[in-house]
């Protein structure tokens, strides 16, 4: 069994590592801002969702209250980071939009309907 | 294991480093000021296990928290030059404050 948890604990932290290295690649490589926060994003949400995961498999909650509480603690930071980033994401895309920042688009590609009732920039 | 997450996790900050320093708008800054303060979270719950001392999830909880707010206040602050500014009423900017 703690053969199991560890196997598991071990898998999903390296995940979680590839995939924030892979984001972090991406926030060096992708060409703007709008790209750069998709890869941002997938380090905040997957990335760091799989290393919180594979350090639940970590803890011990059965054995005494003081163990169970680092469980806890771990899904709250979990939690808290799940909801938060991408809120903070959609707030940095939505001013740097307001901005006047245009997305690379497709050769003959038009942007349609954005920011339609945001008007323009703030003064 | 906690070795080459922490490791791994020090080299996307450092990558988030370099990004924060070319970033050629204000707004890539940001992003990778963000994406430091998310790693950085993680890297002090990592090192929490790693050190055998859980009390850093604490800290790192806390960090969370602070990370999102001051994000929110520099996106604020640099699209209304104002942290006490109302913001938005139905997505049209206040010309008079």
């Amino acid at each position: 069994m703690d053969m199991i948890l560890d196997g598991l604990s071990w898998f999903f932290v390296l995940l979680g590592s590839a995939f924030v290295l892979i984001g972090a690649i991406g926030v060096i490589r992708l060409p703007e801002v709008f790209t750069r926060s998709h890869a941002a994003g997938m380090v905040d949400t997957f990335g760091t969702g799989m290393i919180i995961l594979g350090l639940c498999f970590q803890t011990s909650p059965f054995e005494s209250i003081a163990s169970a509480l680092v469980l806890v603690k771990l899904v709250m930071i979990g939690f808290f980071l799940f909801f938060t980033s991408p809120v903070s994401s959609h707030a940095l895309v939505r001013a740097a939009m307001a901005d006047g920042a245009k997305p690379l688009l497709k050769e003959g590609v038009e942007l349609e309907g954005a920011l339609k009732d945001e008007g323009d920039k703030p003064s | 294991m906690f070795v080459a997450a922490a490791a791994a996790l020090i080299v996307a900050i450092l990558l988030g480093l370099v990004r924060a320093l070319v970033g050629p708008t204000i707004y890539d800054r940001i992003l990778a000021g963000n994406m430091i303060g998310t790693l950085t979270v993680i890297l002090i719950a990592v090192h929490g296990f790693l050190a055998g001392r859980p009390e850093f999830l604490d800290i790192a909880l806390v960090y969370a928290l602070i990370n999102f707010i001051g994000t929110i206040a520099i996106l604020k602050y640099f699209r209304f030059k104002d942290l006490g500014h109302a913001g938005t009423d139905h997505g049209k900017a206040k010309e008079d404050t």
